[in-house]
């Protein structure tokens, strides 16, 4: 609000600065926090100003701005971080002020120092910047340290696991802070860009492929060398979530054959359409429409799961590289590779479980190790996927941070609104208020599809042949009625009517029968020249006025004469009309 | 003699015109098609001038000759854009001669009716043809001149309405006058009366009378049917001056007339079917006007507007391959048809399938749209029908929506409760990404809010359709 002046009078700015602070005390909170960042925002391209490098450190705290922090992750190996430079200028516009541990963004790939230059203020400890952030905002899951560090009022967005982690969510209410669980986060459509989930099952499947070729010893593509034909690779991924569809995209456009797999038959559209062929079972079941369960595969009955084993049976000697990717959630991973098939697999030959986290798709998993059979065939079972792409990762789930936090603030102010009634924040918040709000009630809105279709009973080629005798019968009554009726009234017409008339009116019938029959034929893109022309040629009544001219009454005369003249307007008119828009329509 | 040789052409003639109607199912007959119509109407208007009972033939052709310059003029000077206007406006003189010469027929009658018997035997023409009727063959006759006038006077003022709502000069919006339709019934009973007394009587008052009722109900019915409808409306006013030619043909005795007023009104007949049926409505609910009544509340919309700016659109036509383009009134009324055309060369030039999808209610008139497209030379072969190019949206890269809103509204299929629900749409929302032009973010003509602008892979490129377009040229190159 005050930026525009203070920029126009640049000499005078401590002048400015000073009567702003004057003024600080005088407006409202808020609005003063307002100012006072506009105020700073503008000394941050100023670096040489000696009064704002001081501002910069005097800049009042806590109460005044809204901060968001983001503290190094403390779980080993985690290299991901919750705030990049990019995520920062974004929420900056959103009116918050940004800090971060020292280090926090390094594992990642960011700098301290391309924080700095974002305006993001870097804070030593991990206990300083817990206790100066109003909103903190992490990856994983907050250790018992980190919860205690919570205090009333604060807002914490992170993967939380609340279905598994009731201590934690004890804990945060006790302290009564607001935690937004990342992985809550509803599957409707409009919150599909805060979807950390997604986000980060994208990048898990594209890097599982790269960790299986990594692992494997051949080409992906086919090819034919002046050395030898290389046969392409062979890819199975087992469920086609995000995580099963990113490893689609990344196998095909590497070259390797591509089969895909998953228990609900409608994905396998999306599956095809990522240039994978869909294994389909031979198996009749009233398939659960994944829709229903918020996109997420449901349990299958055994009977499905044993058609389900023999076809990967069947391809296990085939397959070179096995991508499992079945979770259901809250529950243990299904065992869909057996031992036996991955005896049956040929030596070399890699499996990736990206399950392994849950028990694993295969029972010789290793959670986070990678192993090799006697066989020859390696298991990678890695739960790290996200993070061995730290950059990648953390700018997108940064942004979904980002995007989670403009919902949080409707009003661009800087001020959190925590909207309960919001299906989104509702649904991802699991303790509001010192209350546990875990599990959520179902959103208001359904999941992705509105409500199961109602299949259509396909139809069995007796029953089709039936319908179509059904529908010709009714056509023909439908037609003999019309006919008859059609006759009946002529016939009536033709015993009262004088000759003179009918011959008249069989010539009417006629030319409107052929009238019907050629109008159909018209194409529907020269409608307009069929009804200028046809305007042009209903000024035929012109025939009438010029029979009546001969008349010697002067009435007569003269209204066949303006008749005559009308008529005259519209043939040339008309035909000129559309010989001009028929000229226009040209083929390429 | 010469009344055969009057015969023969008049045959010749009406093979013509069918042979003129039935061209236009194909572009390239098309333009063979118009030169069929010409022909034919010359050889209809020399066998009349050179038949029996014609006099004053000086006069009639230096008549045909001042009407013939004032069409050329018009027909050179109009935009495609007022297609429409132009249209209405022609079919309103038709239905003015037709009620002119329905008069005529009617003094005619009176006057050779008044003749002696020898007298008669002298008369030429039209009259000599009255002379020689029956008493039941008057009767009829009666019939016949009264149903032409009334089918012409509606034809008149209905035109005349029709043409100032699409030129702008009348609000578009549907009006009636307090009474509503049982103003129209009443015209409607009057006219009948009209005709029981016109039957027995013959008089000129009945006659008169009927004539402005049915010029009312012309003005009130035309009134009463909103902006968005009038496909349906001029398509049924050229039903209908077909119709009051068929019945001014029948009075006279002449079976051209007959012939082609039967043509042109069957024509325009199936177009209004045509047309309601692409509106999902019937016939008798578009010119009764008004929407049918809805069944429960409509579907809230769900979720927010995201606009776009052209850097944004042109990115993504650089990285489509298959682009559909949804053109509307809209884009009639911003005159864009020129840049969108220019889009199209431009984007095809790069190897980019590019295609029109025309919805049969797009515009005002039927067919509209081709029009204006053909006008800004973009290839017919390109612009597909409704039904050739909905199963192709969900292989579609980026669908534009320029300046359309309830042919691609998807309410109609998935809100049972929505007016329009059950009417065919495009179903564009299909495409990987859809831009809308539009320029601001109300509704349409018939007022129903659109979840199109709402959906996910939709994105508002707000303001004027050429101005956009303008903005968005200079990014493509």
């Amino acid at each position: 609000m005050n930026s525009g002046r203070i920029g126009a009078v640049t000499n005078k700015r401590h002048a400015v600065g000073r009567s702003l602070f004057a003024a600080l005390q005088r407006i409202s909170c808020g609005t003063a926090a307002k100012c006072l960042r506009n105020y700073l925002a503008q000394g941050r391209e100023n670096h040489c100003d000696p009064y704002l490098m001081g501002a910069g450190t005097a800049k009042p705290r806590g109460t005044d701005t809204v901060k968001i922090g983001t503290p190094k992750e403390i779980f080993k190996g985690e290299a991901r971080v919750a705030m990049t430079p990019d995520s920062a200028r974004q929420l900056q516009k959103l009116g918050y002020d940004c800090a971060i541990e020292t280090g926090a963004g390094a594992a990642a790939g960011f700098s301290d120092a391309t924080y700095v230059d974002a305006g993001v203020e870097i804070i030593k400890t991990p206990a300083a910047l817990w206790k100066s952030a109003d909103i903190v905002a992490k990856v994983r899951q907050p250790t018992d340290v980190e919860l205690k560090r919570m205090t009333k009022g604060k807002t914490l967005i992170s993967f939380f696991n609340p279905a598994g982690n009731t201590e934690g969510m004890e804990l945060a209410k006790s302290k009564g802070a607001n935690v937004i669980a990342m992985e809550m986060v509803p599957r409707i459509s409009r919150a599909q860009k805060m979807d950390a989930l997604s986000s980060m099952a994208n990048i898990a499947g594209y890097r599982a492929v790269i960790e299986a070729g990594n692992n494997f010893g051949r080409f992906f593509t086919g090819q034919i060398t002046a050395a030898g034909k290389v046969p392409p690779a062979k890819v199975l991924v087992v469920g086609a979530g995000v995580a099963g569809l990113a490893a689609i995209g990344t196998s095909t456009s590497l070259g390797a054959i591509t089969l895909a797999f998953d228990v609900r038959p409608e994905v396998a559209e999306q599956v095809e359409s990522m240039g994978a062929e869909f294994v389909y079972l031979d198996f009749e079941e009233d398939q659960a429409d994944g829709a229903a369960t918020g996109g997420y595969a449901a349990v299958s009955s055994p009977e499905f799961r044993e058609a389900q084993l023999a076809k990967f049976r069947e391809l296990a000697p085939e397959v070179d590289i096995v991508i499992t990717t079945a979770l259901i959630p809250n529950r243990e991973a299904p065992e869909l590779w057996t031992e036996d098939m991955v005896a049956a697999m040929k030596p070399g030959s890699v499996i990736v479980d990206l399950a392994a986290e849950k028990g694993g798709n295969c029972k010789l998993t290793v959670m986070d190790e990678k192993i090799v059979t006697d066989n020859g065939v390696t298991i990678i079972g890695y739960t790290d996927f996200p993070s061995r792409m730290a950059a990648q990762s953390s700018t997108l789930y940064a942004t979904n941070i980002r995007h989670m936090m403009t919902d949080l603030t409707p009003e661009k102010d800087g001020q959190i609104n925590h909207d309960m009634e919001d299906d989104v924040i509702r649904g991802a918040t699991v303790t509001f208020e010192k209350e546990i709000t875990f599990p959520p009630p179902p959103p208001k809105i359904q999941a992705i599809a509105a409500k199961p279709k109602e299949t259509v009973p396909e139809l069995t080629p007796e029953e089709k042949r039936a319908a179509e005798v059904a529908a010709f019968k009714a056509a023909t009554k439908q037609q003999v009625t019309l006919l008859g009726v059609g006759a009946a009234l002529m016939l009536l017409v033709g015993t009262v009517a004088p000759p003179s008339f009918m011959q008249h009116f069989i010539v009417f019938v006629l030319a409107c029968f052929v009238g019907f029959q050629v109008i159909w034929g018209v194409a529907h893109s020269l409608h307009t020249p069929l009804m200028a022309v046809t305007n042009a040629i209903s000024s035929i009544i012109i025939l009438g006025a010029l029979m009546q001219i001969g008349s010697g009454s002067f009435l007569v005369i003269l209204l066949a004469s303006l008749s005559i003249f009308m008529a005259g307007i519209n043939i040339f008119g008309g035909f000129l009309v559309t010989r001009r828009m028929l000229a226009m329509f040209q083929k390429s | 003699m010469e009344f055969g040789f009057t015969i023969a052409a008049y045959v010749v003639a009406a093979v013509l015109f069918i042979l003129s109607l039935g061209g236009l199912s194909g572009q390239e007959s098309a333009k063979r098609a118009v030169w069929y119509g010409i022909v034919s109407m010359a050889l209809a208007v020399f066998a009349t001038l050179v038949g029996p009972g014609q006099g004053l033939w000086l006069l009639s052709l230096l008549l045909i000759a001042g009407g013939g310059t004032i069409g050329y003029v018009v027909a050179q000077r109009v935009q495609m854009t007022e297609m429409p206007q132009l249209v209405a406006a022609m079919h309103s003189l038709v239905g003015l001669a037709a009620v002119f010469v329905g008069f005529n027929a009617h003094i005619e009658m009176g006057n050779v009716l008044a003749m002696s018997h020898e007298a008669r035997e002298g008369l030429e023409g039209f009259a000599a043809l009255l002379a020689h009727k029956s008493p039941v063959e008057l009767s009829i006759l009666k019939v016949e001149v009264f149903l032409g006038i009334f089918i012409g006077a509606v034809t008149f003022t209905g035109s005349v309405v029709a043409y100032g709502k699409l030129a702008g000069k009348v609000g578009s919006a549907a009006t009636k006058l307090p009474g509503g339709h049982m103003l129209n019934a009443g015209a409607a009973g009057l006219s009948f009366l009209c005709l029981i007394w016109y039957f027995n009587t013959g008089g000129f008052l009945p006659l008169a009378l009927m004539t402005l009722a049915a010029l009312f109900i012309g003005y009130h019915l035309i009134m009463g049917i909103g902006g968005a409808d009038m496909p349906v409306v001029v398509s049924m006013l050229n039903s209908y001056s077909g119709w009051a030619a068929a019945a001014i043909g029948f009075s006279l005795g002449n079976d051209l007339l007959i012939v082609v007023g039967a043509l042109v009104g069957s024509s325009g007949a199936i177009l209004s079917y045509i047309m309601c049926k692409a509106m999902n409505r019937s016939f008798v609910s578009v010119i009764l006007g008004g929407f049918g009544g809805t069944a429960g509340p409509q579907m809230e919309v769900e979720g927010e507007q995201i606009a776009i700016d052209a850097e944004g659109v042109s990115t993504a036509l650089e990285e489509a391959d298959s682009i559909v383009i949804i053109p509307g009134y809209g884009m009639a009324v911003a005159q864009a048809q020129q840049n969108v055309a220019e889009l199209t060369r431009r984007l095809r030039a790069k190897g980019k399938e590019v295609r029109f999808a025309i919805h049969p209610v797009a515009g005002r008139l039927p067919g509209h749209m081709n029009v204006l497209l053909a006008e800004a030379k973009v290839p017919y072969d390109i612009v597909m029908e409704m039904d050739e190019i909905n199963d192709d949206f969900p292989e579609t890269d980026v669908a534009i929506v320029i300046g359309s809103n309830d042919i691609v509204n998807p309410a109609a299929q998935e809100d049972p409760n929505s007016p329009i629900a059950g009417m065919p749409v495009l179903e564009c929302w299909k495409a990987k990404q859809v831009f809308v032009s539009k320029r601001g973010q109300g509704t349409g003509y018939s007022g129903i809010e659109n979840p199109l602008f709402f959906k996910e892979n939709t994105r508002m490129f707000y303001g004027d359709a050429k101005a956009s377009l303008d903005q968005l040229l200079t990014m493509i190159q």
